[in-house]
């Protein structure tokens, strides 16, 4: 268990969930989760469908408040030490400092700048200026500038999928936010637009502490510092990549990893 | 003799007896389709040869411009011993009588005949824009209410279901309830109440009254509204639900707030839907009568409704100098009573004695009244295909 592990590092850490209970109406999906993720680390959620990882990861932005029957049992999940289910806590500001991608690519029917700039804009940044500069650089940082530089008022909906999702990694650090969750970013693309996707992971690990929930298990050890294995709703361990994968400790992450868990 | 399976065709079988009923339901289906198709046709035919000539003409300008632009007037057709015909209006029967002289024989006056059809004319559109203005600004907000905002449950069933049912309840009793709730009751602002008004509340320096707004294009389009309510709501709750539900988490995770998403990543989504859904409100609302036989329509009305014995304007000034009265005389326009080309199509179908030129009237009426619809249903549709070629996901 996470609490076994000696944590390498020695800071205090940025997201800590602490006990963490979670439902849909009467349905409990998470019991008890305990994580605590390192700022600019590479932390990779792994489980069968259904085990609850998209919840938790969907909590730390308080995304899931949107479904209407989701609630909090008990527990908390605290960034920098602030409990984000606190009510002096606004949602729109943790949004903003909490990026999320999702699973399917999804721009909005607008132009490539304006998918940039929606963050920004719906903050009340009216300044032209501002708003190019902000574009080009979330663009560049998603290596995605030199391909849409000269057109950046078509459709987002005209560029490849691999693009598209890009794009939506660059709408989410136009904001810098210091978080930046993805729920199976390359799930809905093809090997070679997934390559890309994980490339600009690693370019962009350093500056932004990921969450990426994930299916591919190459992708996990090709990616991530560490490791969150979730079955049924319960963190069963979360240590090191590669120790995960090399020497799991529990053997339901065992059997998952080798593909014999039912 | 039924073929059975054998080692060398396992297959083997009799089916004629299901093809044959196969060929029955699917003939059963076409002939059932092909019988809506022609009727519709009919329809349209038998309006099109009837009415298209009374609308356009051989000569330039090829519309009959007198149909369209006059207002509809008492038409009398004076017949000579020779047994010709003279169609004239009010005004012109002496004159013809005179040079006539003892060639005349006799005189027919036919009610609404005569003249055009332009007060029916404006009349509808006053009351669309009205009840598509009021039933959009209404059925809108009530849509994104139920379908971004309200919690699923009980209630939210409960209410889909009384919208739904609304839309089942006769027009006759909207136009009974737009009596009783505009034309009688609804509030104005007055500086003496009237006798009638249900109560008065003061308020210094005027006093509200609920005394109603008279028959008039606001009871009218207000009552109309109502009516196609129920359509423009269910319709547009759908195309809400269509925008994916992507769209709204993307969107509330950057940042925005639930009234920034609808506005920025919904509605601009749904609005080509919605302006379907008016669509069919428009055509609606164009065609009901009953509802605005007691609150808006008249059958006769020699004035259109900007029409009034008001004195003019000052010269002098620029139309801004008195933009109080400009706009005060505009909004009057919607405190007149109409005339409709539903109820006006009625009126000469059912209220007259029945020839051959209360007929034409009447076809001239219902041809106008089609190709209004059609056009107003297309623009939208123009308009919808093209926000629809912007907005693609």
């Amino acid at each position: 268990m996470a609490a076994e592990t000696p944590a390498p590092v020695s800071e205090e850490p940025l997201i800590q969930v602490e006990k963490f209970n979670y439902a849909y109406g009467d349905h409990q999906v998470l019991f008890d989760v305990d994580l605590n993720m390192h700022s600019k680390d590479v932390m990779a959620l792994i489980g069968p469908s259904g085990c609850g990882k998209s919840t938790l990861i969907r909590s730390i932005n308080r995304i899931n408040d949107l479904v209407e029957s989701a609630r909090v049992v008990s527990g908390s999940i605290k960034i920098d030490g602030v409990d984000l289910y606190a009510p002096n806590v606004d949602v729109i500001n943790l949004r903003r400092n909490v990026g999320m991608v999702f699973q399917k690519y999804n721009p909005f029917p607008r132009s490539i700048f304006e998918n940039a700039v929606y963050g920004l804009r719906v903050a009340g940044i009216k300044d032209r200026h501002d708003l190019e500069e902000a574009a080009e650089r979330s663009l560049k940082s998603a290596a995605l500038w030199d391909e849409v530089k000269d057109r950046l008022h078509e459709m987002a909906t005209g560029l490849s999928g691999g693009q598209q999702q890009r794009l939506c990694i660059a709408r989410a650090i136009a904001l810098q936010p210091r978080i930046l969750l993805m729920d199976e970013p390359c799930a809905a693309l093809d090997p070679i637009a997934t390559a890309r996707i994980e490339e600009l992971i690693l370019q962009l690990r350093g500056q932004y502490t990921f969450v990426i929930v994930t299916h591919n298990m190459e992708q996990a050890k090709r990616i991530a510092d560490r490791t969150a294995f979730f079955y049924k709703g319960k963190l069963i361990e979360e240590d090191d990549t590669m120790t995960i994968f090399n020497r799991p400790n529990d053997p339901l992450t065992e059997s998952y990893i080798t593909g014999r868990l039912a | 003799m039924n073929p059975v399976p054998t080692a060398e065709n396992p297959f083997a079988g009799d089916n004629s007896g299901i093809q044959k009923r196969e060929t029955a339901a699917r003939w059963a289906l076409r002939v059932g389709s092909y019988i809506v198709v022609i009727i519709t046709l009919a329809i349209m035919l038998h309006i099109f040869i009837k009415g298209a000539p009374v609308t356009f003409q051989s000569k330039w300008p090829f519309v009959n411009t007198q149909f369209l632009t006059e207002l509809p007037s008492q038409l009398h057709v004076i017949e000579d011993k020779q047994g010709n015909h003279y169609e004239t209006g009010v005004n012109g029967a002496d004159a013809i009588k005179k040079q006539l002289g003892d060639n005349f024989r006799s005189e027919k006056t036919i009610a609404y005949s005569g003249g055009g059809i332009l007060g029916p004319i404006v009349g509808t559109a006053l009351l669309v824009i009205v009840s598509v203005g009021v039933a959009l600004f209404l059925g809108v907000a009530c849509a994104i209410y139920l379908s971004e905002y309200a919690k699923h449950g009980k209630f939210l069933e409960m209410v889909r279901l009384a919208i739904l049912n609304l839309a089942g309840v006769p027009s006759v009793v909207f136009g009974l309830f737009g009596l009783g709730a505009f034309v009688l009751t609804a509030p104005v602002f007055v500086d003496v109440p009237a006798d009638r008004s249900v109560f008065a509340i003061p308020l210094g320096f005027t006093t509200l009254s609920f005394e109603g707004w008279d028959t008039c294009v606001l009871s009218g389009g207000f009552t109309l509204a109502f009516v196609i309510l129920p359509v423009i709501i269910t319709a547009s709750e759908q195309c809400l639900q269509a925008v994916p539900q992507g769209f709204r988490e993307t969107s509330m995770a950057l940042g925005a707030t639930r009234w920034q998403t609808i506005r920025y990543s919904v509605l601009p989504f749904a609005t080509p839907g919605i302006l379907t859904s008016s669509i069919l409100g428009i055509a609606r609302a164009a065609g009901e009568t009953a509802p605005i036989m007691f609150t808006a329509a008249l059958a006769f009305k020699d004035k259109l409704p900007w029409q009034k014995d008001l004195p003019p304007l000052p010269a002098d000034a620029s139309i801004f100098a008195h933009w109080e009265q400009s706009v005060s005389r505009f909004l009057g326009i919607f405190t007149e009573s109409v005339q409709a080309l539903p109820y006006h199509i009625y009126t000469l179908a059912a209220k007259i004695p029945q020839n051959e030129y209360s007929e034409r009237a009447q076809y001239g009426s219902v041809f106008v009244f089609l190709v209004l619809v059609a056009s107003l249903a297309a623009s939208s549709v123009l308009l919808r295909k093209r926000l629809r070629a912007k907005y693609r996901w």
